[in-house]
């Protein structure tokens, strides 16, 4: 049994090497302007805060509603510390420029974006675990409301900018190495976000693969008898929610360099919930699915279905229907046939690790 | 024959309402002592205080002649006390093997824990067929074996089951019992709860009934089988 996980690793990790090559070669041979790139970029980000709500949602059975206010906290962090000081004049107009007149660097910035984001859990943990499903979605519901509420304060107004957005911290296109001149002579803008999700969730990966992971697993199914085993409860789930959030503020910070801007008012309850339909729609219990299950949904929201939006010529025959805002009448419809009739997702709760590659079925092995 | 566990007084309430009305009882070191009674007796609840699940209201628990009332569950556990829980309580979706590792949760004796799986499988050669099986895949009997053997895992010197017979045919509950008298045969101390009292008496070294949150009469299994009250009570006046 083991040789055969073993090959399942050595088949995902193959994968992974011929996809990053090829985001590379792409890169390199396909105009930038490309919708694919976007989705690209997009689809790694949600990717990761996929993944991290599945962590919670999917293997500790925490169902949490709070990814869209720990994203907010992971963005504006890295927004703040990373506008270089000679645009935070510009950047930070109505509020003299601000109050942090210093600059960090990038990797810095994103990991104290999440690790604010793991204290506000933390945080928030000690109360709102105690409770159970439901009410523990509407009270991280109601926690990412109020994160937005108050980042868009003005009289926070001199860290945060206010109602206003911040702007002019690096993004994606600035890992391009460009020459003298300014012109891109290696494209790394999607290839880098490729790489900063991929090392979270490889860590995620490892964690849910650890004895950590099967607590986590056994507090899902079954609270009593995990508790029973020595697992203490609070513990274990104040882990799973703070790891959880601490992806979720780095995928943030990559949001923010995605968007090129930071405003609160667009983290709405609204994202939480594409994000929850692609963790759904992947398969609970599958980070396969979740990255999966990413990229198809960006790629359908952001580019597939946008023709949707404009009316459409087939000779001299308008097609009816197509305006402005169908696509999210076409989107719902795919929703709910998935939700009807591929109810455990794209994966279900399998990996691509587990697949059976030679055919065999897994479950009558025989133990060794 | 020292005694490794030790109730004094044990008084529970559940919102007012007092389940445990101040019970004391001995578990003697490598017994298999049973707790039999009707339902809503405070059987349960008296294994799950035990095991710190349910927070006291008065009384001592005393086990190898320590103090434990006030530790939390996770302390219990490492210090040998298992709960095997009513209704089995297997992790449905994680394997057989993972949920053995489970229960050696909190051990950190790598190469012991896989002696231990081993030795798990010993005892119960079906969940060695079945490891990489989904607990929930298993049957009610494979199950209850799981849950046994998930709290071998622990490494206990006291295993607590919670109606391991409950819902099981009647030949798999003839295994559990063989497997019950095995575990004494290896030094466990087993205290048992049961609603099937003759199968329970005939397996007992010692036995106490409950009744409504007492304890109201005790004595060896043949004491209790030969007992009119317990007859007429437990094992149908006819019995056997």
């Amino acid at each position: 049994m083991k040789k055969k996980n073993n090959i399942g690793s050595y088949i995902t990790l193959g994968v992974v090497i011929l996809i990053y090559a090829a985001v590379f070669i792409a890169e390199q041979t396909i105009p930038s302007t490309s919708m694919l790139f976007t989705v690209l970029k997009k689809g790694a980000t949600y990717a990761l805060v996929a993944v991290s709500m599945n962590l919670l949602n999917g293997f500790t059975g925490i169902f949490s509603l709070g990814q869209a206010g720990f994203m907010l906290i992971g963005a504006y962090i890295y927004g703040i510390f990373t506008i270089p000081v000679s645009m935070r004049g510009q950047v930070y107009q109505y509020f003299d420029g601000g109050l942090v007149q210093f600059t960090l660097p990038i990797i810095i910035a994103m990991i104290l974006g999440g690790l604010a984001a793991a204290f506000f859990a933390f945080l928030i943990g000690l109360p709102v675990l105690r409770l159970k499903s439901d009410y523990l979605a509407i009270a991280t519901l109601g926690f990412a409301e109020i994160v937005r509420a108050i980042f868009q304060w003005n009289g926070l107004g001199p860290v945060t900018n206010g109602s206003n957005m911040l702007r002019s911290f690096p993004n994606f296109n600035d890992f391009n190495i460009t020459d003298a001149q300014g012109n891109v002579t290696v494209y790394l803008s999607t290839l880098i976000p490729f790489i900063m999700s991929g090392i979270c969730i490889l860590i995620i990966v490892l964690l849910i693969n650890s004895s950590y992971g099967r607590a986590f697993k056994a507090i899902r199914d079954d609270e009593v008898a995990a508790e029973a085993m020595g697992i203490n409860l609070a513990h274990h789930k104040r882990l799973a929610f703070c790891i959880s959030s601490f992806f979720a503020g780095v995928s943030g910070a990559m949001l923010a360099m995605y968007q090129t801007t930071v405003q609160a008012k667009s983290f709405t309850s609204a994202m939480t919930y594409e994000i929850l339909l692609i963790v759904v729609i992947g398969g609970i219990g599958s980070v396969t699915g979740s990255v999966l299950s990413s990229f198809l949904f960006v790629a359908c929201s952001e580019w597939w279905l946008r023709f949707l939006d404009e009316q459409q010529m087939i000779g001299d025959f308008q097609v009816p229907l197509l305006r402005n805002g169908f696509r999210l009448v076409v989107f719902s419809v795919i929703i709910m046939i998935v939700v009807l009739f591929f109810r455990r997702g794209i994966m279900g709760d399998r990996e691509l690790w587990n697949l059976n590659f030679t055919g065999r079925r897994k479950n009558k092995g025989d133990g060794k | 024959m020292s005694s490794l566990l030790k109730v004094t007084d044990l008084v529970v309430s559940y919102g007012g309402i007092e389940a445990l009305k101040g019970i004391s009882f001995d578990v003697g070191q490598g017994q298999i002592v049973t707790l039999i009674g009707a339902n809503g007796a405070g059987k349960s609840t008296t294994l799950r205080t035990i095991a710190g699940l349910v927070p006291h209201k008065d009384g001592r628990i005393n086990y190898e002649g320590r103090d434990i009332t006030d530790l939390n569950t996770q302390k219990i556990v490492e210090n040998g006390i298992a709960l095997v829980p009513e209704g089995r309580r297997v992790f449905a979706n994680l394997t057989v093997l993972e949920n053995l590792r489970i229960g050696a949760y909190l051990r950190k004796d790598k190469d012991l824990i896989e002696e231990d799986i081993q030795y798990v499988y010993e005892l119960f050669p079906r969940l060695k067929e079945r490891s990489w099986q989904l607990a929930g895949t298993l049957s009610g009997g494979e199950q209850q074996m799981l849950a046994v053997g998930r709290a071998v895992m622990t490494r206990p010197k006291l295993i607590m089951m919670d109606e391991p017979s409950l819902g099981l045919a009647p030949l798999v509950v003839r295994d559990i019992f063989s497997i019950i008298r095995t575990l004494k045969g290896t030094g466990m101390t087993v205290l048992l709860i049961e609603q099937n009292a003759n199968a329970a008496l005939h397996a007992c070294d010692y036995a106490y009934v409950m009744e409504t949150g007492k304890i109201t009469l005790s004595g060896t299994g043949e004491e209790l089988l030969a007992s009119e009250a317990i007859q007429e009570a437990y094992l149908g006046k006819t019995g056997r």
